[in-house]
């Protein structure tokens, strides 16, 4: 007893001492939770930005569902979502959305002697793959897309995400596009009642699945399809062209984009008009609230997704990720001084 | 506090008012420990009911025998998840039992000594690895070498017979219900083979010897005297192997294919209760949907109640017969 005497006091000090410093006006750290998408590249930032300013960005990567619901609640400065929230939905709990980050979905095969890129494939006939009416690689439909190509008759194995994903949502608002059967039968969400197939645990499930069984198809972000050295294919885009994945396809996607015009930046990048587009492009969102309660928290935020936008883009194309384009960036920073208001009403940016 | 003070006390009992305060105390200290347990269950199985509460008021029974599950139109059913985990738990226990009974046997009856620690120590050490590291093998290791050496054979063989036929065949993608069930029955038997083998090694040698002693072969011996001695710890060891099959997650999410559709064939994948639980929940959007999967979590609980209601009953019974046998 009289050993724990001291122990308990200190610790009660070193308690005291922090909520003292905590106290003392600075900002030393910031909360985001959210989406595990951007997770890689937010986490860089970070510990890049903790170096050189010396505050912290903790970031909680515990889904966009989750960091929807935690932004809501009030428990963190901001949320982070794989897909954008739609504009009534942004009104109705007084949010405000940005996109900060984007990634390529790329659908991946596995048929033996077939480099990545050499298989082509319609919009159209992707959809049908996913929904099992096209059931065999030499498929009559597939071999007219490939002239020059000899395809097995092996049966087509569809991999799909087991778990809800925001990169299952870009696939399916994709193939909902495309294919008005989708729209009908399956339509677009983090997790649908997939026609066929079998479903992976996250990214490295469905790359692994895609690995191993001869004749699947999959899709996954663009560094999992670049790190496992899978087998992308070319897709046609809206223009007519068949465009391979990569970080110029993905930036053509996001540049054609009708931002301007766009409420609440709801904006999503699949099947976007422009010859160099890859269609199945995504941005990754941060979500803040628009009446903000603690200005001097919620300018430390901007500031580190201001300095994120201006010196972490090599940063995230180093992790196969693909940055806002500079036009974006200017918008998104206009509408943050516009639409962002302390309780009295003033900007809280710049 | 010192020790020796406390002793004098009781030992003189001079303060007879400390004694009863002591008394008191502990007694309250106990039973708030054991209410404890009823609390928290009472508590779980009031705060499931209160989750699920909009997906029992929409959907009614028919949860239960619906296998759609479709997060876009929100109609969800849970068919396809409770046939998911019945059906592996169900190939976990036919292939674990039998195994771990001839491992427990094994050390306890026919292994040379020297043998025993080294055999012993490799179930614990087996017991001991993390789920995870069994889902990490199925999917990188066991997937495919079943899907290239053993599921084809199966197809050829069991999947050309008249009755079984259909469970056994699809194409060999190494990952499905089967495959699920095997991966669990490897996790269950480290457990049960060591409640067994302790049972085994109760039994007094006395009675062993004597029955040997008459001329009774091993099997005999089992059969007459181990397992009539021990069966109802062995019905609980049982137990805790098929509670461990019904509530695994992280292993059978790997490698049971996660499809929410109902497929005749043991090859095909399926979906279990806590592996669509541990998929879904982080993304699960919209009051329907999370509350769909908390009462996915209550038929967990329920199944989980009800094997310990029927092995509690089973016990029952064995324990009436007991007098008529002898």
């Amino acid at each position: 007893m009289k050993r724990l005497f001291p122990i308990i006091s200190i610790s009660f000090l070193i308690s005291l001492s922090f909520i003292s410093i905590s106290h003392a006006g600075k900002v030393k750290s910031i909360s985001g939770a959210g989406a595990t998408f951007p997770y890689p590249v937010y986490a860089k930032w970070a510990s890049a930005y903790y170096k050189s300013t010396g505050i912290k960005m903790n970031y909680q990567s515990i889904g966009s569902g989750g960091g929807i619901k935690q932004i809501k609640a009030k428990t963190v400065d901001f949320g982070a979502s794989d897909a954008p929230l739609r504009p009534e939905e942004l009104e109705k709990w007084g949010l405000f959305q940005f996109p900060m980050i984007m990634g390529g979905v790329v659908p991946v095969v596995n048929i033996r002697g077939i480099k990545p890129g050499q298989i082509r494939l319609s919009n159209e006939l992707l959809a049908d793959i996913y929904l099992g009416k096209v059931r065999k690689w030499n498929d009559p439909k597939i071999k007219a897309e490939n002239p020059g190509l000899s395809l097995p008759s092996r049966a087509i194995t569809v991999v799909h995400r087991a778990d809800g994903s925001g990169t299952t949502w870009i696939f399916t608002n994709f193939l909902s596009k495309v294919s008005s059967e989708w729209k009908e039968k399956v339509g677009c969400a983090k997790a649908v009642a997939w026609p066929t197939g079998i479903g992976g645990k996250g990214n490295e499930g469905v790359a692994s699945y895609v690995k191993r069984i001869n004749g699947s198809i999959g899709y996954v972000e663009y560094a999992y399809a670049l790190q496992n050295h899978l087998t992308y294919i070319s897709l046609k885009n809206r223009a007519g062209n068949y465009v391979v994945p990569n970080d110029m396809t993905f930036q053509a996607a996001a540049k054609n984009a009708d931002w301007e015009n766009s409420r609440g930046f709801y904006v999503v990048l699949t099947d976007q008009p422009g010859k160099d587009s890859w269609p199945i492009t995504g941005a990754s969102f941060i979500l803040l609230h628009r009446v903000v309660e603690r200005p001097e928290r919620i300018k430390e935020v901007l500031r580190f997704f201001d300095w994120c936008y201006k010196n972490g883009q090599e940063m995230a194309k180093a992790l196969a990720y693909v940055p806002i384009p500079k036009r974006v960036v200017d918008l998104v920073e206009t509408a943050w001084s516009k639409e962002l208001k302390d309780k009295d009403g003033n900007p809280i940016w710049p | 506090m010192d020790r020796e003070k406390d002793k004098g006390s009781f030992s003189r009992g001079s303060h007879p008012f400390f004694d009863v305060f002591l008394e008191t105390f502990f007694s309250f200290a106990t039973r708030t420990s054991a209410l404890f347990v009823f609390f928290t269950i009472f508590a779980i199985i009031a705060s499931l009911f209160w989750g699920s509460w909009p997906a029992i008021k929409r959907f009614g029974l028919s949860f239960l025998f619906s296998s759609e599950w479709n997060p876009v139109t929100e109609k969800f059913g849970a068919l396809v998840a409770i046939y998911g985990t019945l059906v592996t738990s169900i190939i976990a226990m036919l292939i674990g039992v039998p195994v771990s009974f001839g491992i427990a046997i094994f050390i306890t009856e026919l292994c040379p000594p020297w043998l025993k620690r080294p055999i012993a120590t490799a179930i614990e050490l087996l017991a001991a690895i993390p789920s995870i590291i069994y889902g990490m093998w199925g999917l990188f290791v066991f997937a495919p070498f079943f899907a290239d050496n053993i599921e084809p054979w199966i197809s050829d063989t069991l999947g050309q017979m008249p009755l079984v036929g259909p469970l056994f065949s699809g194409p060999p993608l190494g990952i499905g219900v089967l495959t699920a069930g095997i991966i669990l029955s490897i996790m269950v038997i480290p457990f049960m083979a060591a409640v067994f083998r302790d049972l085994f090694e109760v039994v007094p040698p006395v009675l062993k010897e004597s029955a040997y002693g008459i001329g009774a072969t091993t099997w005999e011996v089992l059969k007459s005297i181990v397992f009539p001695y021990t069966k109802i710890g062995l019905v609980g060891g049982m137990m805790l192997g098929l509670g461990r099959a019904l509530g695994e997650t992280m292993a059978v999410t790997f490698v049971i294919g996660n499809a929410d559709r109902l497929e005749k064939s043991l090859l095909m994948p399926g979906n279990t209760i806590s592996s669509s639980l541990a998929n879904q929940f982080t993304e699960a959007v919209g009051e329907i949907y999370t509350s769909a999967l908390i009462e996915l979590g209550l038929i967990l609980f329920f199944i989980t109640f009800v094997v310990l209601a029927l092995s509690k009953f089973l016990l029952f019974r064995l324990t009436q017969k007991e007098g008529v046998r002898t």
